[in-house]
């Protein structure tokens, strides 16, 4: 198998990822990147302690993450790659590879517009994943495996609340 | 703080955190069973990032003077936060996973607060049943 997912959520490792998509598909390891976590042990230990025995949890800065995406692509079981902002996973999409691109959770900060339950975006947030799109990467917003994947343009258009 | 419920006054004891209505849902039944739901603070994150859902659990901590967070899900974003918060609070008490006989328990306990969320930890853990329709 490979990475199956590729995730953009300020929530990192929490129950829609570890239960939500960790189950229906079948992931045996979730790599996080995010450079806070990467650096810190106690970050790295709750985290870890988040998740079931089975599941392996792997840590990387966004710096040294380019260089390790291949051994994760080849791993024989899913995995999911999480981000929690849209600029570390704009950084990631530069080296190639990342086809899609899920948000699926990017809350409430002050500057922000909701523009779904779980989206709410600044206008350079929204740039940039308009950036991403531009360069062929498919960019959805999908919460949970069970709901509809919105097309950017389409979460995009809304304004909620 | 207290919550009064009819004649009687009730000590507020713990913060219920987790996905969705889950605490208004637990404590809503905590409340018809016992009559003691006001023992207990519901707190929904939905919409909230990480950073905010630490903030208002540490909120809601600091202004009822509680020391024990229940939450529903191990890997779940408020048992993250109550973990963050743990590590500048001695003496505080989370306990992740909690259901219905966890917090029964927890409302009926004579305890200090975090005494009785560590007993009624084992009562929930124990609550736990399988019934098998009969071959």
């Amino acid at each position: 198998m490979t990475l199956v997912l590729y995730r953009i959520d300020d929530r990192l490792i929490h129950g829609q990822v570890v239960v939500g998509w960790g189950q229906p598909l079948d992931i045996g390891f979730l790599v996080l990147v995010d450079d806070e976590v990467a650096t810190s042990d106690w970050e790295q230990e709750l985290y870890r302690m988040g998740v079931p025995p089975e599941m392996d949890v792997f840590f990387h800065t966004v710096k040294d993450a380019p260089g390790c995406l291949e051994k994760y692509r080849n791993d024989e079981r899913s995995g999911i790659l999480l981000t929690g902002d849209i600029d570390s996973m704009q950084r990631l999409a530069t080296n190639g590879g990342i086809t899609a691109v899920n948000v699926g959770g990017i809350h409430h900060r002050a500057g922000r517009t909701q523009r779904l339950r779980y989206v709410f975006l600044n206008p350079d947030e929204e740039r940039a994943l308009r950036d991403l799109a531009a360069r062929g990467v498919e960019v959805t917003a999908q919460d949970v495996p069970g709901a509809r994947p919105l097309p950017l343009d389409e979460f995009l258009a809304q304004k909620a609340g | 703080m207290s919550e009064t419920n009819g004649a009687a006054t009730l000590e507020v004891r713990a913060i219920v955190a987790g996905h969705g209505d889950f605490a208004a849902g637990l404590i809503s039944a905590v409340e018809q069973i016992t009559g003691r739901g006001g023992m207990l603070i519901p707190v929904t994150v939905l919409g909230l990032c990480l950073d905010d859902i630490e903030d208002l659990l540490r909120e809601k901590m600091r202004s009822s003077g509680v020391r024990v967070i229940f939450t529903d899900l191990q890997a779940g974003s408020c048992t993250m936060a109550a973990r963050r918060i743990l590590r500048g609070s001695p003496g505080a008490v989370l306990i992740a996973g909690a259901n219905l006989p966890t917090l029964l328990d927890f409302v009926f306990a004579d305890a200090a607060p975090t005494d009785a969320a560590r007993h009624a930890a084992e009562r929930g853990r124990a609550a736990l049943t399988v019934h098998e329709a009969p071959a």
